[in-house]
This record gives structure tokens, C-alpha cells and sequence, in this order.
């Protein structure tokens, strides 16, 4: 069972990062405007930030780690560790982390290294950080998280290519003993691995001119297998079944009722599921914020972008324990539970 | 459990562009105007929160009618 509690760390600074390009479902010229309507209806999703060619998830997060560097008043020397999340690397190897420890200016004494989750992402790194920061000479770690989703779904593709937005998101944790401690609940279930998945590139299916050639798979859908492939309703059936456990446990684990978490920051999947799962738990709306209307899902930039976007003011004012859920491909999903106070939160960075 | 007729009535309040009363037990639910995957979607999260009673998408694919939905959840929850 993998219940964590973490003690003598906090959440100091956190900063997102967007493409200035905006695509509107209302654009998707692939699908009639009945079905635009349908889908802003059930997803939420009215726009989203798309990259151009020349920016990858590590530009947006570099962009993001340089402002908050500034607004914490942080050096780079002063990063001990260095994490990157993200399913959609610079290159193959090396990983994108290192590159990203001599591109802020991070010293040679920093460990850097990648983790590969998406839409639990955030959750997952949170918890490898914030165990790693509690080594005695840790004093500051960046968590570096985000996708640029754009890359690998297929314009004809119905069921993928509106969905996903672009963001890049840093982190910075530092060591602090009066912090209250962090809890988390992380779980896998590699039986749904093949429901969101992009077959072709890897080692098991090489890139060839096979897996670039698109195929008919359903009405309205048509994909390559380099493309990225999603059961939307084998992953609707996966969050309405396992979201509400995991976050019940976790609270029973850490000992704290429901009702005294001041904010649910779900990750970014569709609204309808959202708020299913927040009905199912019977929460108000008002601590459920939401970015999804206006930059899809991000994966696992889909917290820290709602963070920014939705509850900036209350999270940098005063103190809230705030409760963030991730859940997805994989499947890999877990939550936590923290209190946040006084977090130094940047303006929303974009990039062209 | 709401009668197979009340759960039509609900069923139909779900869609935007269904009317009521237009709807009935042998209604083959993929034929309601504009049906795609996100009003199966509507179906599931519609059936979870009202009955509690999950629908993977093996048991969406076998079935046809909204009688059908009315049986396999009955069946569920009789387990």
C-alpha cells in the first residue's frame, strides 16, 4: 500500500507556462458543429494552447522555472535536485531533465533525472521530490512538469486531437521544519495500459513508414499507430471507479475530514467526469476549481495550470489545505493532501 | 428501484436536444439525434450517480435499447 506521510517540507514557489497559440473546438473543422456543441457540453473545452514546431515541453517549463527562479528570489546554484515529468521528452536520450540542469544554470552538484507519468505526473513527482528533499544536505528541489500533448494525436482523429492542451510547470519545494506534513496515496493498474497509449516509436514498435500510415479505426476516427490512441470510455469507467477510494483513503491515512479540505484540484480529464467524481464525493463546487474550459487537458501540468489559473489569490494569501488528484494513462493515479500557505505563485508565463 | 418508465423520463432529461416524452423502453438509444460517444459517456456518469451501478464499455456494446440499460442495470445491482 503506497500511503506516504512527508514532514519538513513545503511548497514554496510554482509557475506555468502556455504557447500563445489558441485552437478552438469551434475551429475543429473535422467534426460537424452538432458535435463541437456535444463536446464543449461533456468536456468543458472551449480552447487550448497548441505549440509550434519549436517548442517542446522543456522550452515551457524552462520559461517557467526562470520566472519563478526570479519571484522567489531563488539562484539556480541552489537547486539540489532536479525532476522532470513529462511523457513527451526533448530526445530519447539523454534525458531532458540534465539538459535542463545546465540550461537554468543548476551546478554540477545537482542530481537531475526524468520520470515518465502523465495525467498522475504531478502527484507522483510531488511525492519522489518531497521523500529525496528530506535527505540532510537537501535544501531546494524543482519539479518540472508538463507535456506538450500536441505532438502525437491525429487531426482526423475525433476522439484525441481536441482534447489536449500544451503547458510546461515548475515546482520549487525547500526544506522547512515547521511545515506540516505532506500525505500522499499512489497507486498503478497496468491492466489498463493499453487505454491511452501511442503504439508506434518505441522499442517494441519501431518508427518505420508502417507506423506513420493512417488508418480508418472508427467514423471520424483516423490514426496512425505513431499517433496517440485513447478508450475515452474504458478511462471514464477507470476515474468514476477508482478516484473516490483513493482520495477516502487518503484522508482516512492522514486523519482529516472531508469537509475541512478547502480546495479539490483535479486533474483535468473532461468536465463531465470531474464532475462526476465530484458529485460521487458530494463536494461543493466552489473548492473544484477548473482550467479545463480554456487549456484542455495538460496532462500532467493539468494541476499546477489550475492552480495558477483558478485559485491563485487564495492559494498566495493565506493558509489552505488543498487536496490534488491525479489520475490516468497507465493507469497510474494518485492524490495528496497538503497545507499551502504564503506560496509564491508567478502570472501565467506565454510563449511564441 | 424507479420503474422502467420513470427511468426513460430521466434518461431523457440527460440530453439537450431530446425532447420529453419522445423517447420510449424499445427507443434504441443510439439513434437519439446527434448520439456519439460523449452521450455514452453522459449514460455512464447518468447510471453511476443515480444507481451507483458502474457500466464498462463491454456492457454499453451489448446493449441496444434503453430497456436493455434498465435490464443490465437491474441485473447489477440483483448481484
Amino acid at each position: 500500500m503506497a500511503f506516504l506521510k512527508v514532514e519538513n517540507i513545503k511548497l514554496e514557489g510554482l509557475a506555468a507556462c502556455v504557447p500563445q497559440n489558441i485552437e478552438r473546438t469551434k475551429d475543429y473543422a473535422h467534426i460537424s458543429k452538432e458535435e463541437q456543441k456535444i463536446f464543449t457540453f461533456g468536456t468543458g473545452i472551449e480552447e487550448r494552447r497548441v505549440a509550434p514546431k519549436h517548442i517542446c515541453t522543456s522550452d515551457m517549463c524552462y520559461a517557467a522555472a526562470k520566472q519563478l527562479f526570479k519571484d522567489t528570489n531563488t539562484r539556480p546554484e541552489e537547486i539540489d535536485v532536479l525532476l522532470f515529468v513529462s511523457q513527451s521528452p526533448d530526445y530519447f536520450l539523454p534525458a531532458t531533465s540534465i539538459i535542463l540542469q545546465e540550461r537554468l544554470g543548476c551546478s554540477k552538484q545537482t542530481m537531475a533525472f526524468d520520470i515518465n507519468l502523465g495525467c498522475s505526473g504531478y502527484v507522483y513527482g510531488l511525492s519522489v521530490l518531497s521523500n529525496l528533499m528530506n535527505m540532510p544536505h537537501f535544501r531546494k528541489g524543482l519539479l518540472l512538469c508538463g507535456d506538450k500533448s500536441s505532438f502525437s494525436p491525429s487531426y482526423t482523429d475525433k476522439s484525441t486531437y481536441p482534447l489536449f492542451g500544451d503547458a510546461g510547470t515548475a515546482t520549487i519545494i525547500s526544506k522547512d521544519e515547521k511545515a506540516s506534513p505532506m500525505f500522499f496515496n499512489l497507486q498503478s493498474d497496468g491492466k489498463g495500459w493499453e487505454s491511452i497509449i501511442i503504439r508506434g516509436g518505441g522499442t517494441r514498435f519501431p518508427y518505420s513508414a508502417e507506423t506513420t500510415k493512417k488508418k480508418q479505426v472508427a467514423p471520424g476516427i483516423e490514426r496512425a499507430d505513431c499517433n496517440l490512441e485513447l478508450d475515452g470510455m474504458e478511462v471514464f469507467n477507470f476515474s468514476l471507479r477508482e478516484v473516490k477510494p483513493n482520495v477516502l483513503k487518503l484522508l482516512e491515512f492522514a486523519d482529516v475530514d472531508i469537509n475541512n479540505v478547502d480546495y479539490f484540484v483535479m486533474h483535468q480529464a473532461n468536465k463531465l467526469m470531474n464532475e462526476s467524481v465530484r458529485k460521487k464525493m458530494k463536494i461543493p463546487i466552489e473548492k473544484v476549481p477548473y482550467s479545463i474550459h480554456k487549456f484542455g487537458n495538460t496532462s500532467s501540468a493539468s494541476i499546477p495550470m489550475t492552480m495558477v489559473t483558478g485559485i491563485k489569490d487564495e492559494l498566495s494569501s493565506k493558509k489552505n489545505k488543498v487536496l490534488l488528484s491525479g489520475f490516468g494513462v497507465g493507469y497510474s493515479w494518485g492524490t495528496a493532501l497538503l497545507d499551502i500557505e504564503n506560496l509564491v505563485i508567478s502570472e501565467l508565463i506565454e510563449i511564441e | 428501484m424507479i420503474d422502467e418508465n420513470e427511468f426513460v423520463r430521466l434518461l431523457e432529461n440527460e440530453f439537450e436536444d431530446v425532447e420529453e416524452g419522445s423517447l420510449k423502453p424499445d427507443s434504441s438509444y443510439r439513434e437519439i439525434p446527434n448520439f456519439s460517444s460523449m452521450y455514452a459517456l453522459i449514460i455512464i456518469a447518468f447510471i453511476d450517480n443515480e444507481f451507483d451501478v458502474l457500466l464498462t464499455g463491454e456492457d454499453l456494446r451489448s446493449t441496444e435499447t434503453i430497456a436493455d440499460l434498465y435490464a443490465i442495470i437491474q441485473k447489477k445491482l440483483n448481484k
